[in-house]
């Protein structure tokens, strides 16, 4: 049989059956639309949580220069071995599981606005710490590394500062502050980030360029710490045995001797995101196989109602010389049209359904194209299925045996 | 015999269902010339109906050997076997066995649909002709629930000569179908016959076997009986003289 007539045939059959088409599109559209709704939801949920992990600071590193001792007396960090500038820029240069990096100065400053003062800890660093933090602005813009360079008098104020300075709801940017009584233009305000694990105030904060911090106001040639963020989670351990490395290398130190600076990561956090992103995943998987076989297990009953309905047509076809591979194909073009057809709407419904949970519940999904590919294929593999197997039985049959069929 | 269309020797047919053997063909040899008109004849279970299954390429016989149009057809594979049901076999049968919802020039468009030497071109008009050869040419856009049996027995008449087949096989065609309408089937068989197409139908009414040239008579899978019919009955002369009761008329 020539392939235009398989094709007109199949489009025959299908347009002089609506109902029966219809259902059997059904199962694929109810099949695809819940798994990618429910991946969606899944999905979306656990980036959220991921993200609120995350912003805990999981990927972060800071490295501090370690105590020195003398006389058996350990001394306060950082109080002989310093880190410099240049211990930054070979970790940022020469680290690639290192994503966002700066160096930190740190000092304390008594805040002066019109009549308002407010002392709180001021912190000099390269614009990459918003990044390193996740912290993002609410209104304004973060200093660039241009002012940086320039050492501007430019600054970004956390909630707490601009509240007790300016007072509740004034949006504080482009406003004069002093610190230590050198004059700052604010710049931008961070939003709220509230406490801490440890019931530290984030907010309380003043963030300013880096040189303008160490040249204008400590007048120092050294730096606090060196703060880092991996470039994923799993990338930690690579990161820190980067930067030991490197900083060891600098600091003329054999492989076997001990580090003089110490790098400080958020492992609890670390692996409890690791551990809740397993358990999510987990989830995710047994939603989409639940829903896939619920699915499945309805095209499955409508094709196999349907070909064994068939079966006496596949009889009158063969009786009046189809071969058995002309029905199989017929069928099978069939098939095709139908999870095409039903895929692509399955598909368009599960997006809606995701989009109309997500407006209603306010309840985050995120649709991949992994889970529209899965539940498309996964769909029109179980339609082939039980499609085309009960009708290749019927195409063995002797067509005598599949007109008697009742 | 050379001029034979149809020709078997010693044709078994054994069914098994379960632990029982039924022997439904115990050794047929019959053979059937061009352009005859044959009427097998037999009570159910004489195995008249397996006879003609297997003839008609839609059954395999168990044993025996079976010629068609000069071709060993025991010897033929699936696929084989179906091109030759396409090419040389029309097939009736008692009910009809017409797909639903499709048209009637589209079931008679089917048998084309499958043989790849008909265009598509060509496909439509061929259907047109067979319709119009049984008297359906203005009904070719009904489906088959909105035709009477008569009519749906002649689409499925159209649907078997319209390959050019060298032979009809008509299984109980009539079975289904009151006294006038089986007259008006026969009427049509007897003019396909007079135009040379070879005409085999199984019945077991011998009112429907007197319209046909030869009848042969099966009992427990063997040929009882083989007759000449002298005079054959003319289907066309009786319709003017049977009454008609109903245009519509339906089963």
């Amino acid at each position: 049989m020539k392939l235009k007539n398989q094709l007109k045939a199949a489009i025959r059959s299908l347009s002089k059956n609506k109902m029966r088409t219809f259902l059997t599109m059904l199962g694929i559209i109810i099949g695809v639309a819940s798994v990618i709704a429910m991946l969606a939801i899944g999905q979306g949920s656990k980036e959220s949580i991921q993200a609120q992990i995350s912003n805990l600071g999981t990927n972060l590193l800071t490295i501090f220069p370690s105590a020195s001792m003398t006389g058996g007396v350990r001394m306060e960090a950082g109080s002989s071995v310093r880190l410099t500038l240049d211990d930054y820029k070979a970790v940022a240069d020469r680290c690639p599981a290192v994503m966002y990096s700066t160096p930190t100065v740190r000092t304390s400053g008594q805040l002066i606005a019109g009549s308002q003062n407010w002392r709180t800890s001021v912190w000099g660093v390269y614009p990459d710490y918003f990044d390193i933090r996740n912290l993002t602005i609410q209104s304004g813009t973060i200093f660039t590394v241009a002012e940086d360079r320039s050492a501007s008098k430019v600054c970004v104020i956390g909630q707490t500062v601009a509240k007790y300075l300016f007072g509740e709801g004034v949006d504080p940017v482009g406003k004069q502050i002093r610190i230590n009584k050198i004059p700052f233009l604010v710049t931008g305000l961070i939003t709220a980030k509230g406490q801490n694990a440890f019931g530290q105030d984030q907010d309380d904060i003043v963030i300013a360029p880096f040189t303008t911090v160490q040249e204008r106001m400590l007048t120092i040639t050294y730096i606090n710490s060196i703060m880092v963020s991996a470039t994923t989670e799993k990338m930690i351990p690579e990161a820190t045995d980067e930067i030991t490395q490197v900083l060891k290398e600098r600091h003329r130190l054999g492989p076997s001797e001990d580090p003089d600076f110490t790098i400080r990561s958020q492992a609890d956090i670390a692996n409890a995101a690791t551990a809740t992103s397993g358990i999510l995943t987990i989830l995710l998987a047994s939603i989409a196989s639940i829903s896939l076989l619920v699915g499945g297990i309805g095209i499955m009953n409508i094709m196999l109602v349907s070909v064994t309905e068939r079966t006496r047509e596949i009889g009158i076809r063969m009786g009046v010389g189809a071969r058995g591979r002309d029905v199989l194909l017929q069928f099978l073009i069939e098939a095709l049209m139908i999870s095409l057809i039903g895929g692509i709407i399955g598909v368009g419904l599960g997006i809606l359904t995701s989009e109309v949970i997500a407006g209603i519940m306010k309840w985050p999904v995120t649709i991949t194209l992994q889970s529209i590919i899965l539940s498309f294929l996964f769909s029109t593999a179980i339609w082939i299925f039980f499609g085309w197997y009960p009708a290749r039985k019927a195409a063995s049959l002797n067509p005598i045996d599949a007109l008697r069929y009742e | 015999m050379a001029d034979a269309i149809i020709s078997t020797r010693h044709l078994v047919k054994i069914y098994k269902m379960g632990d029982l053997e039924v022997h439904a063909l115990r050794g047929i040899d019959m053979e059937i010339r061009k352009s005859d008109f044959v009427a097998i004849m037999g009570k159910s279970g004489s195995g008249k109906s397996t006879f003609m299954n297997i003839v008609g390429c839609l059954d395999v016989p168990t044993r025996g050997d079976y010629f068609l149009d000069g071709v060993d057809v025991g010897k033929m594979n699936k696929d084989q076997l179906a091109q030759l049901r396409n090419n040389k076999i029309g097939f009736v049968f008692q009910s009809f066995n017409l797909l639903s919802r499709t048209s009637a020039l589209e079931n008679v468009e089917l048998p084309l649909m499958y043989n790849s030497k008909v265009s598509s071109h060509a496909l439509r008009e061929k259907a047109m002709n067979a319709l119009e050869s049984v008297g359906l040419a203005d009904r070719s856009h009904h489906l088959p629930n909105q035709l009477s049996g008569g009519e749906q027995q002649r689409v499925a008449i159209a649907r078997a000569l319209v390959n050019d087949p060298v032979v009809i096989l008509a299984d109980e065609p009539t079975g289904n179908l009151d006294t006038r309408t089986s007259v008006e089937v026969m009427a049509i068989f007897q003019q396909l016959n007079k135009k040379g197409i070879t005409v085999v139908i199984v019945t077991h009414e011998p009112d429907i076997a007197a319209y046909t040239n030869r009848n042969v008579s099966f009992r427990d899978g063997r040929i009882l009986k083989d007759l000449q019919v002298e005079h054959p009955r003319k289907a066309s002369d009786e319709l003017l003289l049977i009454p008609v009761i109903s245009e519509e008329e339906t089963i």
